[in-house]
């Protein structure tokens, strides 16, 4: 899977140079200390995941890279060079979205609406031009719509576009957050959980999802998940975070076997 | 009958009608596919670039005359077209049902030595992967929406999209070569071959000609007064001949447009939106349609529903009176006037059936209060009475002569016969030819008159003309003291009932009935959480003491109607179950037309039919279930078994009580 090479319309994904570099990233609140000394990449094209049991500090880490974090120590590099610290808005017009934990949708908007958010940091147009739906605005808001719609077809959200968000069950609501994050075309795409609370079935579509995003988009996706069987089977390389400390970095047969790793997930006797 | 379309240049083929129309209906709208939430639109002209540029592409495969196409996905433009362009080359397409699993496409291909296959998706391309290396004649698989199949080998998988732009560039000769393969083109050349799902053995390849389908087409499109400002939402199985003759036969016979929804799950916005002048659903749509009426106006404020109601018993009275053009009292009239401003056009706006002229049920009895209320709403539903060995049409009823038992009087240019057994013959130029490398069955099907057995019995009204259907012939058999035994009639008045599904009855040489009955989880569920009962699984539901007492209430109602008809009466249910789990047809349980296969739940469930003779009260049992994927797994239950009352058999055939 991870081997792309030999047929010619293989396009979409290509594993290339870093695109985001960690570099001895401490965070701390107060006295405690959440992540220690972390270092990793994200390489541009590729599935990176962040692991380790609950109270490791892997959502401290995901929103260091979204921005909203300011590391207390270390540095943190996008597209080779330090990124100062920026405001969550200013972060995502650098390219990076992301969806939350616990859903962070529009209750009281439609599925498309919701979506269209999503393109707000791409829009132009003033905002009286937009409330006139006149001139520049229009024709920006339609092209806008269509960016939209092949996301709604992407995602299989068709039947529910024009359905209130508060009205869709829990795994379909995960799915319009993603819509929504991947609707700001980002090239770095962070998501917080994607299968929390999932069934199953539920779990294998999102999975479905997550790879074709990938693979059709070129999208680098960095994910946090607390469930390792899904995380194997989707990511090229994996981190492995235990009480703010790395304590596994490689591909997911590298990791499946380290024994820090094991003794993390299994427990080892005191 | 004012026919839209002049003979003119004698078409003898689909290809045919497709270049007449592309003239003579250039800037129609031939197809019509919702797309990235926009109804794209393509014309009679535009369809026509569509299927040549299609069908050069295909030529550059190295497909010769007769050889088969097989076509497989949901219903799209891009794939009605490559029926037509394999049809323009002189090969045969084989639409194949979409749900069907690896292991039934295998067969299939394997029995017609498909040479190519068109798929819709990814879905469709990985069953035909899985199953590739059995099938050594297979030279290429087509795939329509690439989505997720950019690492796929691509060493004989193509695009349709590259297919159709290499047929774009193509030269002179390979032009003239189609010009001419088209130009060939006869009345007996095969127009389709479509499989049977069948209820018992293996599927069988009908192979039906231009003259077959032409002919069809023409004059049912009569029948109705069918014309080019038509509207049908294309939304059956592809692979099911009814579409066929509606999406293609039809269309390019009168020239109206085939719409398609943008995703199953849309179909009903779809509907909505496009609100087809003509209409074909099985039974089971409009029941679950009424259902869900029914369940929302009880959610309804107390003012709509008590207006709902008096409209309603309004429209029943002399809707179907107006309807039919019979005299109905001005009063009557005004007032369903009112109706409809009030009640009837927003529900018909709602369901799309605004616009309906011609709608049309088959496949299964329909419940008649369910075919009235629609009638009553003014919806112009008739019945029909078909198969694919008939290119459809066999029985339909004439506007003004509709009613829900009866299946209609002969359709134009069929004639019928019943035999002494009490099946049901019929001949007509819309008889298929054979079935595809299987004489025997063909010549048990169909005589050297060409009369061809329908399995169904049947009898034709004496004072009407028109055809009713009893039973499958097969089916109907004699219990253990010789009375008549007739499942399905019962089966159907059960069915009637909205928390009843499916029901399966045994009882051929025994001395008395007894049924399986799957609850209708939508209706029972919803009755479940109004009247407090909480359950966690379909199998808990199922089980659910007072979800088989209210079952009991059916059965024993549907005994006090069997009771009546004397020559029917001791098919009454004795005892009854609710099973466990769906009869499904991934499962085999059900055809892929949803008809119950009657043999093999009596095989695979023996164990609960003997319960149910033993006079045991419940039974455990344990059934092997196929998940969508394709995966098996196994379900364990205890079941309840049922007394159900009967009446007394008034007949003389009646016997010494056991």
């Amino acid at each position: 899977m991870k081997d792309s090479s030999g047929h010619p319309a293989a396009g979409g994904r290509r594993v290339g140079g870093v695109l985001m570099e960690m570099r001895n990233i401490t965070l701390r609140f107060g006295g405690v200390v959440a992540i220690n000394d972390i270092s990793f990449d994200i390489r541009e094209g590729e599935i990176r995941a962040i692991i380790g049991p609950n109270g490791a500090g892997k959502s401290s880490m995901l929103n260091i890279v979204s921005g909203f974090y300011v590391p207390s120590e270390g540095q943190v590099l996008y597209r080779g060079r330090e990124r100062p610290p920026m405001k969550p808005y200013e972060v995502a017009r650098t390219g990076v979205a992301r969806t939350f934990q616990n859903i962070a949708l529009f209750e009281g908007m439609t599925v498309l609406d919701n979506v269209m958010t999503g393109r707000l940091t791409h829009m132009t147009a003033g905002i009286a031009a937009q409330a006139l739906w006149w001139g520049r605005a229009r024709a920006e808001e339609m092209a806008h719509r269509e960016a939209v719609e092949k996301i709604i077809d992407f995602m299989e959200i068709q039947s529910i576009r024009k359905t209130p968000v508060g009205r869709l069950p829990y795994g379909l609501k995960k799915r319009v957050e993603l819509a929504r994050a991947l609707a700001a075309e980002p090239s770095l795409l962070l998501l917080d959980e994607p299968m929390a609370g999932m069934n199953v079935e539920e779990k294998e579509d999102m999975s479905r999802f997550i790879l074709d995003v990938n693979d059709e988009f070129g999208t680098t996706i960095c994910l946090i998940e607390h469930d390792m069987g899904v995380v194997m089977d989707l990511s090229d390389r994996v981190v492995v975070m235990d009480y703010g400390r790395k304590i596994g970095d490689g591909t997911p047969d590298e990791v499946r076997r380290n024994q820090d790793v094991i003794d993390a997930y299994l427990g080892v006797p005191h | 009958m004012a026919t839209q379309i002049p003979g003119g240049e004698n078409p003898r083929s689909i290809p045919d009608l497709l270049v007449r129309n592309a003239a003579r209906f250039a800037a129609r709208p031939a197809y019509r596919e919702k797309e990235f939430g926009i109804w794209q639109s393509w014309t009679w002209a535009d369809a026509a670039r569509e299927v040549e540029a299609l069908a050069l592409g295909l030529l550059g495969l190295g497909i010769a005359r007769g050889d088969f196409v097989a076509i497989v996905g949901r219903n799209r433009p891009a794939l009605y077209w490559s029926m037509m362009a394999v049809q323009s080359m002189g090969a045969v397409p084989v639409p194949l049902y979409q749900d069907a699993v690896g292991e039934e496409m295998a067969y299939v291909l394997d029995h017609c030595g498909a040479k190519v296959v068109i798929a819709g998706d990814q879905e469709q391309v990985d069953k035909i992967l899985e199953i590739r290396d059995r099938l050594p004649g297979l030279r290429e698989v087509v795939y329509l929406d690439a989505r997720g199949m950019r690492k796929y080998d691509h060493a004989h998988l193509t695009p349709l999209a590259d297919l159709q732009e290499a047929g774009r560039a193509a030269g002179e000769d390979a032009r003239r070569e189609l010009a001419a393969r088209r130009g060939a083109l006869g009345h007996d050349d095969t127009c389709v071959m479509l499989y049977t799902s069948g209820t018992t053995g293996k599927p069988k390849g009908v192979v039906l000609s231009n003259r077959n389908i032409l002919e069809t087409a023409r004059a049912s499109s009569e029948f109705d007064g069918l014309r080019e400002t038509d509207e049908v939402l294309a939304y059956l199985p592809m692979a099911w001949v009814g579409d066929f003759i509606f999406s293609i036969g039809q269309a390019c016979w009168t020239g109206f447009c085939v719409n398609c929804p943008e995703s199953p799950d849309t179909m009903m916005t779809d509907l909505r939106e496009i609100a087809p002048t003509y209409y074909f659903a099985p039974p089971r749509v409009f029941e679950t349609a009424l259902t869900q009426i029914t369940i929302r106006m009880e959610d309804a404020g107390a003012l709509k529903r008590r207006l709902f109601r008096h409209f309603m018993d309004h429209a029943r009275r002399v809707g179907p009176a107006i309807l039919d053009g019979r005299p109905v009292g001005l009063a009557d009239r005004l007032r369903y006037r009112l109706g409809e401003a009030l009640i009837y056009g927003p529900l018909k706006n709602a369901l799309g059936f605004s616009r309906i002229r011609v709608g049309y049920t088959a496949g299964e009895a329909i419940g008649p209060e369910i075919f009235e209320f629609y009638r009553a709403l003014g919806i112009n539903l008739k019945q029909l009475y078909g198969q694919t060995e008939a290119s459809v049409f066999i029985t339909q009823q004439p506007d003004g002569e509709v009613r829900s038992d009866t299946v209609g009087v002969p359709s134009p240019g069929v004639e019928l016969r019943i035999a002494e057994s009490g099946e049901v013959f019929y001949r007509s130029p819309g008889v298929f030819v054979e079935y595809y490398k299987n004489a025997e069955a063909t010549r048990d099907t169909k005589d050297a008159e060409g009369w061809v057995a329908t399995g169904d019995a049947g009898f034709v009204e004496e004072e009407s003309g028109h055809l009713r259907i009893i039973d499958r012939a097969k089916d109907v058999g004699r219990m253990a003291d010789g009375a008549l035994f007739a499942p399905k009639y019962v089966e159907n008045k059960l069915k009637f009932y909205p928390s009843i599904l499916e029901a399966v009855v045994f009882g051929a040489g025994r001395a008395r009935c007894c049924a399986f009955i799957n609850i209708d989880l939508t209706a029972v569920g919803n009755w479940a959480e109004r009247s407090g009962i909480a359950y966690s699984s379909y199998q808990e539901l199922a089980g659910h003491p007072r979800v088989l007492e209210m079952i009991r209430g059916h059965v024993e109602e549907v005994n006090a109607g069997v009771a009546e008809d004397e020559m029917l009466s001791g098919c009454q249910v004795h005892r009854f179950l609710v099973l466990h789990k769906e009869l499904d047809a991934d499962d085999g349980e059900l055809t892929r037309t949803r008809k119950v296969r009657r043999k093999i739940i009596a095989e695979k469930y023996a164990d609960l039919v003997e319960a149910l003779y033993s006079g045991a009260v419940e039974v455990s049992t344990e059934t092997e279930v196929t998940y969508e994927d394709g995966r098996k797994g196994r379900i364990r239950a205890t079941l309840a078994l049922c007394d159900a009352a009967v009446r007394p058999v008034a007949a003389p055939v009646r016997e010494a009580a056991e």
